[in-house]
C-alpha cells in the first residue's frame, strides 16, 4: 500500500461524497438562490475531486482513472470521513455538517499549498480559493439560522449535537498521515485543531448554539475500516449507472 | 510536396479572440485569461487553458470550441492541456472584458468584492441576493432602484 495512493484517496474521496451528498439537494431545497447555491458547491467538490482521484489513479499507476476509482469501488475502499456520509438530515443539518468540514478543510488546503508534493500543492491553491467561498457561506448561514427563531435555533442545536461526535476524525492520525509528515507532503492533522476551534467556536457562539463537551470521536472512515451503513446506500444511487453498464460512456 | 504551414503564436491568439466563452458569449476566451500559453511542439500545436472553477461544466466545452475554431484554420493537430499553476484569477480579465460584461448585463468582478452599482442603471443602490448564481463563477444581486435583479462576477 502506497501511502501517496491512500493520502490522496483520503482527499479525493471527502470531496466526492460531500459533493454527491449536496447535489443530493438539487432541485428540493428550501429556496431557489440556496438550491443553486448547493449544486455549485457540489460542482466545486466534485470539480476538485476530478483532480485528487486524477493524480491518485497516476501515482497508482495500474492504469485507472479517476472515474474508475469513484465509480467502482466499494464502500470499504473509501477513504471519506464519516461526517460527510451522513445523510443529510434538514437544510439547517447539511448546513452545519458543511460548516465543520469547511472549517477544516480551509486549513487542511493551506498547510497543502506548502506542501513537497508540487502536484498537491497546485491542487490545494485551485481548491483553496472554493474553499474559502463555501466557508465564508456556510458560516453565514450556521450563524443567521442559529440566531433565529426558537425552530431554527433547536434545530441547528439537534444538528450540531448530532455531528459533533464525527468532528473529532478530523484529527487523528496514523501511520499514512505519519509518512507523509516525515516526507514534508502534508502535517499531522492534530495541526489543524487549534485554527478549527478558533474559527468554529465563535461562530457556534454567535449562532447562540452549545458546543458539545463529550469529547468522543467516531472513527473508520477515513481509514475505510469503519463505514456507516449509509456510505453504501450512497454508493448505490451514484455508482448504479456504471454497474448496469459497464464502461457506458457518452 | 507538402508543406506544413505553422503559423507564429501571435497569430494564433488573435484567432481565439474570436472564441466566444460558451456561457458568457459575450466575452472571449482570451478576454478571460484561461489560455495560458500558445506554442509548436513539432507539428502539434500546444495550448495550455486553465480552469476558471474546478467543476465549471464549461471548461470540456472551451476546449473543444478551441479544437473546432483551429481546424476552420488549418490546424489539426491541437493539444489541449490543462494547467492549474498559477490558479486563475478574475485579475487576468482584460478591461475590455469588464466593459463588455457590463454592457451585456452583469457587473465585472471588483477586489472590494461586490459590484459598483447595477449594470443596468448604475445606482450604487445594490443588494446581495445570493452568493452563487447562474454559473461558478457569478453570484446574484438585485438593484433597489430600478428592481432588476443582475449577475456579479464573482471577484476570486
Ligand atoms: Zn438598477
Amino acid at each position: 500500500m502506497d501511502p501517496l495512493f491512500e493520502f490522496l484517496l483520503r482527499q479525493g474521496d471527502n470531496t466526492l461524497v460531500l459533493g454527491h451528498r449536496i447535489s443530493e439537494w438539487c432541485g428540493k431545497a428550501p429556496v431557489l438562490e440556496e438550491d443553486i447555491a448547493l449544486a455549485n458547491t457540489a460542482l466545486d467538490l466534485i470539480g476538485q475531486t476530478q483532480m485528487w482521484l486524477g493524480y491518485a489513479a497516476e501515482v497508482e499507476g495500474a492504469g485507472r482513472t479517476a472515474d474508475d476509482l469513484a465509480f467502482l469501488r466499494d464502500a470499504w475502499d473509501f477513504r471519506n470521513l464519516l461526517l460527510l456520509e451522513r445523510p443529510n438530515g434538514d437544510f439547517g443539518h447539511t448546513m452545519m455538517r458543511q460548516f465543520l468540514f469547511d472549517a477544516y478543510q480551509i486549513q487542511n488546503l493551506k498547510a497543502l499549498e506548502a506542501s513537497s508534493d508540487p502536484r498537491i500543492a497546485e491542487i490545494a491553491v485551485k481548491s483553496g480559493k472554493e474553499a474559502t467561498y463555501h466557508l465564508d457561506r456556510s458560516r453565514d448561514t450556521v450563524i443567521a439560522l442559529g440566531d433565529g427563531t426558537s425552530e431554527s435555533n433547536a434545530r441547528m442545536q439537534s444538528a450540531l449535537d448530532a455531528l459533533w461526535p464525527y468532528a473529532g476524525e478530523m484529527f487523528l492520525a496514523d501511520e499514512i498521515d505519519q509518512a507523509m509528515a516525515a516526507d514534508h507532503i502534508a502535517p499531522l492533522p492534530l495541526e489543524y485543531r487549534a485554527p478549527w476551534e478558533a474559527a468554529v467556536l465563535p461562530a457556534l457562539a454567535a449562532a447562540a448554539l452549545k458546543v458539545p463537551q463529550d469529547d468522543f470521536a467516531h472513527q473508520g472512515g477515513k481509514t475505510g475500516r469503519r463505514h456507516s451503513e449509509h456510505l453504501g446506500h450512497m454508493l448505490a444511487t451514484m455508482q448504479v449507472l456504471q454497474r448496469s453498464y459497464p464502461g457506458a460512456t457518452w | 510536396m507538402v508543406t506544413l504551414i505553422r503559423p507564429d503564436p501571435a497569430q494564433i491568439k488573435a484567432w481565439l479572440q474570436d472564441v466566444p466563452d460558451p456561457e458568457i458569449p459575450v466575452i472571449s476566451v482570451m478576454d478571460l485569461g484561461i489560455v495560458r500559453d500558445v506554442s509548436w511542439r513539432g507539428d502539434v500545436l500546444e495550448i495550455a487553458v486553465t480552469p476558471t472553477y474546478s467543476g465549471c461544466p464549461a471548461t470540456s466545452v472551451i476546449a473543444m470550441d478551441i479544437e473546432t475554431a483551429l481546424k476552420q484554420r488549418g490546424i489539426d493537430a491541437v493539444n489541449i492541456r490543462t494547467q492549474l499553476s498559477p490558479a486563475w484569477t478574475t485579475d487576468w480579465l482584460t478591461d475590455g472584458a469588464k466593459a463588455k460584461l457590463e454592457a451585456y448585463g452583469i457587473a465585472p468582478p471588483r477586489p472590494a468584492g461586490g459590484p459598483a452599482h447595477c449594470p443596468h442603471c448604475k445606482s450604487k443602490d445594490v443588494e446581495k441576493v445570493s452568493q452563487f448564481g447562474s454559473t461558478p463563477c457569478k453570484a446574484q444581486w438585485r438593484c433597489q432602484a430600478c428592481l432588476e435583479p443582475f449577475d456579479y462576477f464573482k471577484c476570486i
